[in-house]
Protein backbone atom coordinates (compact mmCIF):
# COMPACT_ATOMS: atom_id res chain seq x y z
CA UNK A 1 0.00 0.00 0.00
CA UNK A 2 2.59 2.37 1.02
CA UNK A 3 4.56 4.09 -1.57
CA UNK A 4 8.53 3.06 -1.19
CA UNK A 5 9.94 5.63 -2.91
CA UNK A 6 7.88 8.00 -1.07
CA UNK A 7 9.12 6.53 2.07
CA UNK A 8 13.14 6.19 0.58
CA UNK A 9 12.84 9.96 -0.07
CA UNK A 10 11.02 11.08 2.84
CA UNK A 11 14.03 8.63 5.28
CA UNK A 12 16.37 10.85 3.24
CA UNK A 13 15.03 13.78 3.83
CA UNK A 14 14.98 12.99 7.81
CA UNK A 15 18.74 12.50 7.59
CA UNK A 16 19.43 16.02 5.91
CA UNK A 17 16.61 17.30 8.83
CA UNK A 18 18.92 15.71 11.07
CA UNK A 19 22.36 17.10 9.64
CA UNK A 20 20.88 20.96 9.68
CA UNK A 21 19.65 19.99 13.22
CA UNK A 22 23.09 18.77 14.76
CA UNK A 23 24.80 21.76 12.84
CA UNK A 24 22.58 24.68 13.86
CA UNK A 25 23.00 23.69 17.42
CA UNK A 26 26.59 22.90 17.28
CA UNK A 27 26.90 26.80 15.51
CA UNK A 28 24.67 28.62 18.19
CA UNK A 29 26.73 26.74 20.97
CA UNK A 30 23.22 26.05 22.72
CA UNK A 31 19.59 24.48 21.88
CA UNK A 32 18.34 21.45 22.48
CA UNK A 33 19.17 18.60 19.65
CA UNK A 34 17.54 15.67 21.89
CA UNK A 35 14.11 16.07 21.19
CA UNK A 36 14.33 17.52 18.22
CA UNK A 37 16.00 14.99 16.98
CA UNK A 38 12.75 12.50 18.26
CA UNK A 39 10.87 14.46 16.43
CA UNK A 40 12.94 14.52 13.09
CA UNK A 41 10.97 11.44 11.54
CA UNK A 42 7.53 12.73 12.34
CA UNK A 43 7.71 16.55 11.62
CA UNK A 44 9.69 15.39 8.25
CA UNK A 45 6.76 13.02 7.38
CA UNK A 46 3.88 15.90 8.18
CA UNK A 47 5.80 18.92 6.55
CA UNK A 48 7.18 16.98 3.14
CA UNK A 49 4.00 14.69 2.78
CA UNK A 50 0.99 14.97 4.90
CA UNK A 51 0.58 18.24 5.30
CA UNK A 52 -1.40 20.96 2.90
CA UNK A 53 1.26 24.20 3.02
CA UNK A 54 2.35 25.95 0.18
CA UNK A 55 5.84 28.12 1.30
CA UNK A 56 5.31 30.40 -1.54
CA UNK A 57 2.23 31.78 0.41
CA UNK A 58 2.66 30.87 4.08
CA UNK A 59 -0.18 32.66 5.30
CA UNK A 60 -2.82 31.03 3.19
CA UNK A 61 -5.87 30.46 5.13
CA UNK A 62 -6.90 27.11 4.13
CA UNK A 63 -2.83 25.69 5.19
CA UNK A 64 -2.97 22.99 7.42
CA UNK A 65 -1.33 24.40 11.20
CA UNK A 66 1.11 22.50 13.17
CA UNK A 67 2.33 23.72 16.67
CA UNK A 68 5.34 22.64 18.04
CA UNK A 69 4.00 22.35 21.44
CA UNK A 70 7.37 21.23 23.07
CA UNK A 71 9.04 24.84 21.91
CA UNK A 72 12.48 24.04 22.83
CA UNK A 73 13.02 21.25 20.18
CA UNK A 74 12.57 24.52 17.54
CA UNK A 75 15.42 23.25 15.47
CA UNK A 76 13.04 20.88 14.11
CA UNK A 77 10.85 23.08 12.69
CA UNK A 78 13.31 25.72 11.95
CA UNK A 79 15.38 22.97 9.83
CA UNK A 80 12.23 22.03 8.45
CA UNK A 81 10.90 25.27 7.35
CA UNK A 82 13.82 25.96 6.20
CA UNK A 83 14.49 22.76 3.31
CA UNK A 84 10.48 23.12 2.45
CA UNK A 85 11.80 26.61 0.95
CA UNK A 86 10.02 29.09 3.31
CA UNK A 87 13.08 30.67 4.08
CA UNK A 88 17.19 30.27 2.95
CA UNK A 89 19.11 27.29 4.79
CA UNK A 90 21.74 30.17 5.42
CA UNK A 91 19.30 31.05 8.32
CA UNK A 92 20.15 28.52 10.45
CA UNK A 93 23.22 29.01 11.23
CA UNK A 94 21.70 32.39 12.89
CA UNK A 95 19.81 30.00 15.50
CA UNK A 96 19.54 31.91 19.11
CA UNK A 97 21.48 35.13 17.88
CA UNK A 98 20.56 38.80 18.50
CA UNK A 99 18.32 39.91 14.62
CA UNK A 100 17.87 36.03 13.94
CA UNK A 101 14.89 34.94 12.74
CA UNK A 102 15.02 32.27 14.32
CA UNK A 103 14.51 32.63 18.35
CA UNK A 104 15.47 30.58 20.82
CA UNK A 105 11.51 29.23 21.24
CA UNK A 106 9.36 29.65 18.65
CA UNK A 107 8.05 33.31 17.43
CA UNK A 108 5.23 33.26 14.66
CA UNK A 109 5.96 36.61 14.10
CA UNK A 110 9.57 36.32 13.18
CA UNK A 111 9.60 33.06 11.45
CA UNK A 112 7.87 32.90 7.92
CA UNK A 113 5.44 29.39 8.14
CA UNK A 114 5.62 29.23 12.25
CA UNK A 115 1.96 29.10 13.13
CA UNK A 116 2.11 29.80 16.47
CA UNK A 117 4.46 30.85 19.36
CA UNK A 118 5.82 28.17 21.78
CA UNK A 119 8.04 27.68 24.09
CA UNK A 120 6.08 27.40 27.84
CA UNK A 121 4.94 23.53 27.74
CA UNK A 122 1.23 22.44 28.25
CA UNK A 123 -0.43 25.40 25.66
CA UNK A 124 -0.30 23.82 22.34
CA UNK A 125 -3.03 21.68 22.76
CA UNK A 126 -5.17 24.48 23.41
CA UNK A 127 -3.79 26.65 21.26
CA UNK A 128 -4.63 24.07 18.47
CA UNK A 129 -8.50 23.69 19.80
CA UNK A 130 -8.64 27.43 19.03
CA UNK A 131 -7.31 27.02 15.81
CA UNK A 132 -9.18 23.83 14.99
CA UNK A 133 -12.35 25.60 16.28
CA UNK A 134 -11.47 28.68 13.71
CA UNK A 135 -12.01 25.83 10.74
CA UNK A 136 -15.15 24.79 11.91
CA UNK A 137 -16.45 28.27 12.21
CA UNK A 138 -15.37 29.41 8.67
CA UNK A 139 -16.25 25.60 7.24
CA UNK A 140 -12.91 24.77 6.14
CA UNK A 141 -11.10 21.97 6.22
CA UNK A 142 -8.08 22.60 7.36
CA UNK A 143 -6.41 20.20 9.90
CA UNK A 144 -4.70 21.06 13.08
CA UNK A 145 -1.36 19.11 14.05
CA UNK A 146 -0.36 19.41 17.43
CA UNK A 147 3.08 17.99 19.13
CA UNK A 148 3.74 17.38 22.74
CA UNK A 149 6.58 16.37 24.79
CA UNK A 150 6.00 13.40 26.94
CA UNK A 151 7.67 15.12 30.17
CA UNK A 152 4.87 17.93 28.41
CA UNK A 153 1.97 15.79 29.15
CA UNK A 154 2.63 16.90 33.20
CA UNK A 155 1.36 20.33 32.59
CA UNK A 156 -2.18 19.97 34.49
CA UNK A 157 -3.81 22.17 31.56
CA UNK A 158 -3.21 19.46 28.62
CA UNK A 159 -5.69 17.98 30.65
CA UNK A 160 -8.09 20.82 30.21
CA UNK A 161 -7.41 20.90 26.74
CA UNK A 162 -7.72 16.94 26.08
CA UNK A 163 -11.21 17.39 27.59
CA UNK A 164 -12.11 20.63 25.60
CA UNK A 165 -10.76 18.52 22.20
CA UNK A 166 -13.44 16.08 23.34
CA UNK A 167 -16.65 18.28 24.06
CA UNK A 168 -16.44 19.73 20.89
CA UNK A 169 -15.68 16.86 18.85
CA UNK A 170 -12.55 18.26 17.01
CA UNK A 171 -12.22 15.63 14.58
CA UNK A 172 -9.80 18.54 12.50
CA UNK A 173 -6.95 18.16 15.71
CA UNK A 174 -4.31 15.92 15.95
CA UNK A 175 -2.29 15.23 19.09
CA UNK A 176 0.89 13.67 18.47
CA UNK A 177 2.71 12.70 21.92
CA UNK A 178 6.55 12.11 21.29
CA UNK A 179 7.26 9.38 23.57
CA UNK A 180 10.85 9.04 24.27
CA UNK A 181 11.18 8.69 28.03
CA UNK A 182 13.28 11.58 29.17
CA UNK A 183 13.25 14.68 30.41
CA UNK A 184 15.85 17.72 31.90
CA UNK A 185 15.69 15.78 35.09
CA UNK A 186 15.48 12.32 34.28
CA UNK A 187 13.14 9.60 32.98
CA UNK A 188 9.55 10.51 32.69
CA UNK A 189 9.15 7.46 34.59
CA UNK A 190 11.04 8.78 37.35
CA UNK A 191 9.95 12.49 37.82
CA UNK A 192 6.58 12.02 37.39
CA UNK A 193 4.88 8.90 35.28
CA UNK A 194 2.75 9.93 32.59
CA UNK A 195 1.18 6.07 32.12
CA UNK A 196 -0.77 4.32 31.23
CA UNK A 197 -1.15 7.31 28.76
CA UNK A 198 -3.27 5.60 26.41
CA UNK A 199 -5.91 4.86 29.01
CA UNK A 200 -5.73 8.36 30.00
CA UNK A 201 -6.20 9.45 26.98
CA UNK A 202 -9.00 7.27 25.81
CA UNK A 203 -10.55 7.75 29.30
CA UNK A 204 -10.92 11.85 28.18
CA UNK A 205 -12.61 10.63 24.78
CA UNK A 206 -10.12 10.67 22.30
CA UNK A 207 -9.43 8.02 19.75
CA UNK A 208 -5.88 6.81 20.35
CA UNK A 209 -3.25 5.32 18.13
CA UNK A 210 0.29 4.05 18.84
CA UNK A 211 3.52 3.84 16.37
CA UNK A 212 7.21 3.67 16.10
CA UNK A 213 8.26 7.29 15.74
CA UNK A 214 11.00 6.42 13.62
CA UNK A 215 9.87 3.91 11.05
CA UNK A 216 8.87 6.36 8.05
CA UNK A 217 6.96 3.82 6.68
CA UNK A 218 4.59 3.74 9.58
CA UNK A 219 4.19 7.50 10.51
CA UNK A 220 3.14 7.73 6.97
CA UNK A 221 0.42 5.29 7.14
CA UNK A 222 -0.58 6.00 10.28
CA UNK A 223 -1.39 9.51 9.57
CA UNK A 224 -3.02 8.25 6.28
CA UNK A 225 -4.94 6.62 7.94
CA UNK A 226 -6.02 8.79 11.12
CA UNK A 227 -6.79 11.59 8.99
CA UNK A 228 -9.59 9.47 7.42
CA UNK A 229 -12.81 10.72 7.87
CA UNK A 230 -13.63 10.11 11.34
CA UNK A 231 -15.59 11.51 14.60
CA UNK A 232 -13.63 13.29 17.42
CA UNK A 233 -10.03 14.34 18.14
CA UNK A 234 -7.26 12.08 17.46
CA UNK A 235 -4.11 11.27 19.80
CA UNK A 236 -0.79 9.48 18.17
CA UNK A 237 1.70 8.48 20.69
CA UNK A 238 4.73 8.09 18.91
CA UNK A 239 7.16 5.80 20.81
CA UNK A 240 10.56 7.52 19.71
CA UNK A 241 14.27 7.71 21.05
CA UNK A 242 15.73 11.11 22.62
CA UNK A 243 18.92 12.11 20.14
CA UNK A 244 17.94 9.09 17.32
CA UNK A 245 20.45 9.19 14.84
CA UNK A 246 23.64 10.23 16.48
CA UNK A 247 24.56 7.80 18.60
CA UNK A 248 26.33 8.91 21.53
CA UNK A 249 22.97 11.32 21.87
CA UNK A 250 20.55 8.77 22.14
CA UNK A 251 18.97 7.89 25.28
CA UNK A 252 21.26 10.51 26.83
CA UNK A 253 19.12 13.06 29.04
CA UNK A 254 22.15 15.07 28.89
CA UNK A 255 21.91 15.79 25.36
CA UNK A 256 18.30 17.38 25.74
CA UNK A 257 19.88 20.89 25.78
CA UNK A 258 23.15 20.73 25.49
CA UNK A 259 25.21 21.85 22.10
CA UNK A 260 27.34 19.41 20.42
CA UNK A 261 31.27 20.72 20.49
CA UNK A 262 33.68 20.28 17.17
CA UNK A 263 34.58 16.78 17.67
CA UNK A 264 31.05 15.41 18.68
CA UNK A 265 29.70 17.54 15.55
CA UNK A 266 32.27 15.98 12.98
CA UNK A 267 31.25 12.20 14.85
CA UNK A 268 27.35 13.34 14.41
CA UNK A 269 28.07 14.58 10.86
CA UNK A 270 29.95 11.40 10.01
CA UNK A 271 27.35 8.75 11.46
CA UNK A 272 23.93 10.95 9.96
CA UNK A 273 26.11 11.10 6.61
CA UNK A 274 27.04 7.64 6.33
CA UNK A 275 24.08 6.72 6.95
CA UNK A 276 24.09 4.86 10.04
CA UNK A 277 21.71 5.06 13.25
CA UNK A 278 22.75 2.63 15.83
CA UNK A 279 19.19 2.11 16.66
CA UNK B 1 -26.84 60.63 44.86
CA UNK B 2 -29.83 58.77 45.43
CA UNK B 3 -31.53 59.52 42.62
CA UNK B 4 -28.63 58.04 40.62
CA UNK B 5 -29.17 54.94 38.28
CA UNK B 6 -26.98 52.03 39.17
CA UNK B 7 -25.75 49.51 36.69
CA UNK B 8 -22.52 47.40 37.55
CA UNK B 9 -20.26 47.71 34.73
CA UNK B 10 -20.09 43.96 33.81
CA UNK B 11 -23.71 43.79 32.89
CA UNK B 12 -23.18 47.10 30.34
CA UNK B 13 -20.27 45.05 28.80
CA UNK B 14 -22.67 42.11 27.70
CA UNK B 15 -24.46 44.23 26.30
CA UNK B 16 -22.29 45.83 24.25
CA UNK B 17 -20.99 41.87 23.52
CA UNK B 18 -24.48 41.49 21.94
CA UNK B 19 -24.45 44.11 19.97
CA UNK B 20 -21.22 43.65 18.94
CA UNK B 21 -22.47 40.00 18.09
CA UNK B 22 -24.98 41.48 15.54
CA UNK B 23 -22.40 43.68 14.08
CA UNK B 24 -19.84 41.55 13.09
CA UNK B 25 -20.42 37.81 12.61
CA UNK B 26 -16.88 36.95 12.41
CA UNK B 27 -17.00 37.90 16.05
CA UNK B 28 -16.89 35.07 18.94
CA UNK B 29 -16.80 34.79 22.56
CA UNK B 30 -15.31 32.71 25.24
CA UNK B 31 -15.90 31.59 28.77
CA UNK B 32 -15.38 30.02 31.06
CA UNK B 33 -18.11 28.85 33.69
CA UNK B 34 -18.78 32.92 34.42
CA UNK B 35 -20.93 33.40 31.15
CA UNK B 36 -24.11 34.29 33.30
CA UNK B 37 -22.19 36.50 36.01
CA UNK B 38 -20.27 38.42 33.52
CA UNK B 39 -23.56 38.87 31.43
CA UNK B 40 -21.32 37.21 28.36
CA UNK B 41 -24.81 34.46 28.25
CA UNK B 42 -26.82 37.09 26.47
CA UNK B 43 -24.25 36.43 23.42
CA UNK B 44 -24.46 32.82 23.79
CA UNK B 45 -28.08 32.99 23.50
CA UNK B 46 -28.00 35.36 20.64
CA UNK B 47 -24.64 33.47 18.99
CA UNK B 48 -24.48 29.75 20.56
CA UNK B 49 -22.84 28.40 17.02
CA UNK B 50 -20.22 30.97 17.81
CA UNK B 51 -20.02 30.88 21.66
CA UNK B 52 -18.12 28.52 23.37
CA UNK B 53 -17.94 27.70 27.10
CA UNK B 54 -14.69 26.32 28.77
CA UNK B 55 -15.69 25.37 31.81
CA UNK B 56 -13.41 25.62 34.46
CA UNK B 57 -10.39 26.39 33.00
CA UNK B 58 -9.41 29.43 32.33
CA UNK B 59 -5.80 29.22 31.39
CA UNK B 60 -7.19 27.05 28.55
CA UNK B 61 -9.62 29.43 27.72
CA UNK B 62 -7.15 32.12 26.73
CA UNK B 63 -4.92 29.73 25.05
CA UNK B 64 -7.90 28.72 22.73
CA UNK B 65 -8.64 32.32 22.26
CA UNK B 66 -5.41 32.85 21.14
CA UNK B 67 -5.58 30.15 18.61
CA UNK B 68 -8.78 31.37 17.62
CA UNK B 69 -7.64 34.47 16.93
CA UNK B 70 -4.28 33.63 14.59
CA UNK B 71 -7.48 32.11 12.62
CA UNK B 72 -8.71 36.05 12.02
CA UNK B 73 -11.73 36.58 14.16
CA UNK B 74 -11.87 39.01 16.94
CA UNK B 75 -12.20 36.79 20.60
CA UNK B 76 -13.63 38.23 23.16
CA UNK B 77 -12.48 36.02 26.28
CA UNK B 78 -14.73 36.91 29.32
CA UNK B 79 -13.34 36.09 32.84
CA UNK B 80 -13.35 36.98 36.68
CA UNK B 81 -10.09 39.68 36.50
CA UNK B 82 -8.50 37.77 39.29
CA UNK B 83 -8.15 34.39 37.24
CA UNK B 84 -7.85 36.42 34.34
CA UNK B 85 -4.29 38.00 35.21
CA UNK B 86 -3.14 35.88 37.83
CA UNK B 87 -4.45 31.64 36.86
CA UNK B 88 -4.22 32.57 32.93
CA UNK B 89 -1.44 35.63 33.22
CA UNK B 90 1.17 33.50 31.65
CA UNK B 91 -1.57 32.61 28.67
CA UNK B 92 -2.08 36.43 28.44
CA UNK B 93 1.60 37.21 28.02
CA UNK B 94 2.89 34.75 25.84
CA UNK B 95 0.52 33.79 23.26
CA UNK B 96 -2.07 36.71 23.36
CA UNK B 97 -0.04 39.65 24.04
CA UNK B 98 3.51 38.56 22.51
CA UNK B 99 2.20 37.84 18.86
CA UNK B 100 -0.32 40.64 19.33
CA UNK B 101 -3.86 38.87 18.78
CA UNK B 102 -7.12 39.94 18.36
CA UNK B 103 -8.05 39.22 21.50
CA UNK B 104 -10.51 41.39 24.39
CA UNK B 105 -10.72 40.34 27.69
CA UNK B 106 -13.67 41.36 29.80
CA UNK B 107 -12.59 41.26 33.35
CA UNK B 108 -15.04 41.13 36.10
CA UNK B 109 -14.78 41.68 40.28
CA UNK B 110 -12.01 44.13 39.59
CA UNK B 111 -11.18 45.85 42.74
CA UNK B 112 -12.08 45.93 46.78
CA UNK B 113 -15.60 47.16 45.34
CA UNK B 114 -16.63 43.70 44.29
CA UNK B 115 -17.71 43.06 47.86
CA UNK B 116 -19.43 40.29 49.86
CA UNK B 117 -16.95 37.74 47.59
CA UNK B 118 -13.61 38.73 49.72
CA UNK B 119 -10.28 38.46 48.76
CA UNK B 120 -10.23 35.28 46.73
CA UNK B 121 -12.48 37.41 44.12
CA UNK B 122 -11.10 40.94 44.35
CA UNK B 123 -8.55 41.53 41.50
CA UNK B 124 -6.17 44.36 43.40
CA UNK B 125 -3.50 43.67 41.74
CA UNK B 126 -4.91 43.14 38.04
CA UNK B 127 -3.98 46.10 36.37
CA UNK B 128 -0.49 46.27 37.92
CA UNK B 129 0.16 42.62 36.30
CA UNK B 130 -1.30 43.78 32.90
CA UNK B 131 0.40 47.33 33.16
CA UNK B 132 4.08 44.66 32.99
CA UNK B 133 3.34 43.38 30.09
CA UNK B 134 4.46 44.93 27.39
CA UNK B 135 1.33 45.20 24.09
CA UNK B 136 -1.55 45.33 26.20
CA UNK B 137 -4.21 48.23 25.76
CA UNK B 138 -5.95 48.34 29.54
CA UNK B 139 -9.35 50.14 29.77
CA UNK B 140 -11.04 50.73 33.25
CA UNK B 141 -14.89 52.16 33.05
CA UNK B 142 -16.02 54.02 35.53
CA UNK B 143 -19.64 53.03 34.67
CA UNK B 144 -22.48 50.90 32.62
CA UNK B 145 -22.62 54.08 30.09
CA UNK B 146 -18.20 54.15 29.64
CA UNK B 147 -17.88 50.82 29.95
CA UNK B 148 -20.56 49.76 26.89
CA UNK B 149 -18.93 52.42 24.78
CA UNK B 150 -15.76 51.47 25.81
CA UNK B 151 -16.01 47.81 24.84
CA UNK B 152 -17.74 48.73 21.32
CA UNK B 153 -14.38 50.67 21.26
CA UNK B 154 -12.43 47.97 22.30
CA UNK B 155 -13.23 45.95 18.81
CA UNK B 156 -12.30 48.40 16.71
CA UNK B 157 -8.63 49.07 18.26
CA UNK B 158 -6.12 46.62 17.28
CA UNK B 159 -4.43 44.14 19.27
CA UNK B 160 -5.19 42.72 22.76
CA UNK B 161 -7.07 45.08 25.19
CA UNK B 162 -7.94 43.88 29.11
CA UNK B 163 -11.34 45.94 29.92
CA UNK B 164 -11.43 45.99 33.78
CA UNK B 165 -15.34 45.24 34.84
CA UNK B 166 -16.72 45.51 38.16
CA UNK B 167 -19.40 43.11 39.92
CA UNK B 168 -21.69 45.64 41.67
CA UNK B 169 -23.86 48.40 40.67
CA UNK B 170 -22.52 51.78 40.46
CA UNK B 171 -23.86 55.35 39.80
CA UNK B 172 -24.22 56.40 35.89
CA UNK B 173 -22.02 59.37 35.63
CA UNK B 174 -22.02 59.81 32.10
CA UNK B 175 -24.93 60.91 29.72
CA UNK B 176 -25.92 58.35 27.09
CA UNK B 177 -24.49 60.75 24.48
CA UNK B 178 -20.93 61.08 25.31
CA UNK B 179 -17.71 60.20 23.49
CA UNK B 180 -15.26 57.73 24.51
CA UNK B 181 -12.18 57.49 22.49
CA UNK B 182 -9.30 54.79 23.63
CA UNK B 183 -6.43 56.63 25.14
CA UNK B 184 -8.21 60.15 25.90
CA UNK B 185 -9.11 60.83 29.35
CA UNK B 186 -12.13 62.82 30.00
CA UNK B 187 -12.10 65.94 31.78
CA UNK B 188 -14.99 66.15 34.48
CA UNK B 189 -14.70 68.89 36.05
CA UNK B 190 -12.21 71.69 35.54
CA UNK B 191 -10.07 73.01 38.24
CA UNK B 192 -6.92 74.92 38.94
CA UNK B 193 -6.07 73.80 42.81
CA UNK B 194 -5.29 70.48 42.55
CA UNK B 195 -6.25 67.46 39.93
CA UNK B 196 -8.10 64.52 40.96
CA UNK B 197 -7.14 61.74 38.56
CA UNK B 198 -9.31 58.65 38.84
CA UNK B 199 -10.48 55.39 37.23
CA UNK B 200 -13.42 52.68 37.89
CA UNK B 201 -15.82 53.72 40.69
CA UNK B 202 -13.37 55.72 42.09
CA UNK B 203 -14.12 58.54 39.90
CA UNK B 204 -17.75 59.06 41.17
CA UNK B 205 -15.73 59.28 44.38
CA UNK B 206 -13.49 62.06 42.67
CA UNK B 207 -16.49 63.95 41.86
CA UNK B 208 -17.99 63.79 45.49
CA UNK B 209 -14.46 64.91 46.76
CA UNK B 210 -14.44 67.61 44.36
CA UNK B 211 -17.81 69.21 45.07
CA UNK B 212 -16.63 69.06 48.98
CA UNK B 213 -13.49 70.35 48.32
CA UNK B 214 -15.02 73.56 46.35
CA UNK B 215 -17.66 74.39 49.20
CA UNK B 216 -13.97 74.42 50.91
CA UNK B 217 -13.24 77.39 48.21
CA UNK B 218 -10.63 74.39 46.79
CA UNK B 219 -10.80 74.24 42.64
CA UNK B 220 -10.37 70.83 41.97
CA UNK B 221 -10.00 69.45 38.53
CA UNK B 222 -11.47 65.20 37.86
CA UNK B 223 -10.23 63.42 35.17
CA UNK B 224 -11.60 60.28 34.46
CA UNK B 225 -8.66 57.75 32.93
CA UNK B 226 -10.60 55.15 31.71
CA UNK B 227 -7.64 54.23 29.51
CA UNK B 228 -4.92 53.18 31.88
CA UNK B 229 -2.26 52.15 28.60
CA UNK B 230 -2.15 54.21 26.42
CA UNK B 231 -2.21 56.87 29.06
CA UNK B 232 -3.34 60.38 28.18
CA UNK B 233 -0.04 61.81 29.01
CA UNK B 234 -0.48 64.76 27.25
CA UNK B 235 -4.06 65.36 29.22
CA UNK B 236 -2.39 64.34 32.31
CA UNK B 237 0.76 66.30 32.07
CA UNK B 238 -1.85 69.73 30.82
CA UNK B 239 -3.37 68.98 34.40
CA UNK B 240 0.28 68.76 36.26
CA UNK B 241 1.20 72.13 34.99
CA UNK B 242 -2.35 74.05 35.78
CA UNK B 243 -2.98 72.66 39.27
CA UNK B 244 0.51 71.73 40.24
CA UNK B 245 -0.98 68.97 42.89
CA UNK B 246 -2.37 65.75 41.70
CA UNK B 247 -4.33 63.05 43.70
CA UNK B 248 -4.50 59.82 41.91
CA UNK B 249 -7.07 57.67 43.34
CA UNK B 250 -8.10 54.07 42.13
CA UNK B 251 -10.10 50.78 43.38
CA UNK B 252 -6.73 49.11 43.12
CA UNK B 253 -3.69 48.45 45.32
CA UNK B 254 -1.23 51.33 45.30
CA UNK B 255 1.01 49.50 43.63
CA UNK B 256 1.43 48.93 39.86
CA UNK B 257 -2.03 50.69 39.37
CA UNK B 258 -2.66 54.06 37.68
CA UNK B 259 -1.45 55.43 40.87
CA UNK B 260 1.89 53.80 39.89
CA UNK B 261 1.45 55.20 36.65
CA UNK B 262 0.82 58.70 36.82
CA UNK B 263 3.73 58.99 39.57
CA UNK B 264 6.46 57.45 37.02
CA UNK B 265 5.06 60.07 34.44
CA UNK B 266 5.23 63.42 36.99
CA UNK B 267 8.67 62.09 38.28
CA UNK B 268 10.16 62.00 34.85
CA UNK B 269 8.53 64.78 32.84
CA UNK B 270 7.15 67.28 35.27
CA UNK B 271 7.36 66.71 38.87
CA UNK B 272 5.16 67.90 41.39
CA UNK B 273 3.47 66.68 44.85
CA UNK B 274 1.31 63.83 44.40
CA UNK B 275 -1.05 61.39 46.65
CA UNK B 276 -2.09 58.16 45.74
CA UNK B 277 -5.29 56.78 47.08
CA UNK B 278 -6.07 53.11 46.86
CA UNK B 279 -5.23 49.80 48.77
CA UNK B 280 -2.57 50.35 51.18
CA UNK B 281 -0.23 46.84 49.82
CA UNK B 282 -3.08 45.18 51.88
CA UNK B 283 -5.52 42.69 50.60
CA UNK B 284 -9.14 43.49 52.05
CA UNK B 285 -11.83 41.42 53.30
CA UNK B 286 -15.53 40.39 52.80
CA UNK B 287 -18.29 43.44 53.46
CA UNK B 288 -20.48 45.91 51.51
CA UNK B 289 -18.84 47.44 48.62
CA UNK B 290 -18.76 51.14 49.27
CA UNK B 291 -18.27 50.26 53.20
CA UNK B 292 -15.56 48.78 52.07
CA UNK B 293 -13.84 51.07 50.19
CA UNK B 294 -14.35 54.00 53.16
CA UNK B 295 -13.06 51.41 55.75
CA UNK B 296 -9.70 51.09 53.44
CA UNK B 297 -8.90 54.55 52.92
CA UNK B 298 -10.59 55.28 49.43
CA UNK B 299 -13.53 57.11 50.57
CA UNK B 300 -14.53 60.30 49.96
CA UNK B 301 -12.98 62.11 53.08
CA UNK B 302 -9.89 60.55 52.18
CA UNK B 303 -9.75 62.13 48.72
CA UNK B 304 -10.37 65.64 49.99
CA UNK B 305 -7.63 65.09 52.53
CA UNK B 306 -5.40 63.96 50.26
CA UNK B 307 -6.09 66.78 48.07
CA UNK B 308 -5.59 69.32 51.25
CA UNK B 309 -2.05 67.51 51.44
CA UNK B 310 -1.25 67.87 48.10
CA UNK B 311 -2.18 71.66 47.98
CA UNK B 312 0.09 72.20 51.24
CA UNK B 313 2.59 70.58 49.51
CA UNK B 314 3.56 72.72 46.38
Amino acid sequence: MVDQTLIKNLEEQARQMRIEIVKMVHQSTSGHPGGSLSAADIVTALYFHEMRIDPKNPCYEDRDRFILSKGHCCPVIYTALALRGYYECSHLGTLRRHHSILQGHPCMNKTPGLDMVSGSLGNGPSLGIGMALGAKLDQKDYRVFVMVGDGEMQEGMIWEALMAGAQFKLDNLYLIVDYNHLQVDGTVEQIMNIAPLKDKLEAFNWQVVEMDGHNMAEIVATLDRVTQPHSGPVAIIAHTVKGKGVSFMENKVEWHGLAPDDAQLEQALAELEGGKTNG
Amino acid sequence: MAEQKMIATRTAYGEALLELGQKDSRLVALDADVAKSISSNKFHKAFPERAFNLGIAEQNMFAVAAGLATTGRVVYASDYAVFATMRACEQIRTFIAYPQLNVKIGASHGGLHTGMDGVTHQAIEDIGIMRSIPGITILSPADAVSAKKLTLAAHEYPGPVYIRLTRNPAPIIYEEKQDFLIGKANLLSQGNDVAIVAHGVMVTRALQAAKVLKDQGISAAVLDVHTIRPLDKAALLELATTTKAMVIAEDHNIHGGLGSAVCELLAEEYPIPAARIGLRDVFGESGDPDELLDAYGMGVADLVNAAQSVIRRK
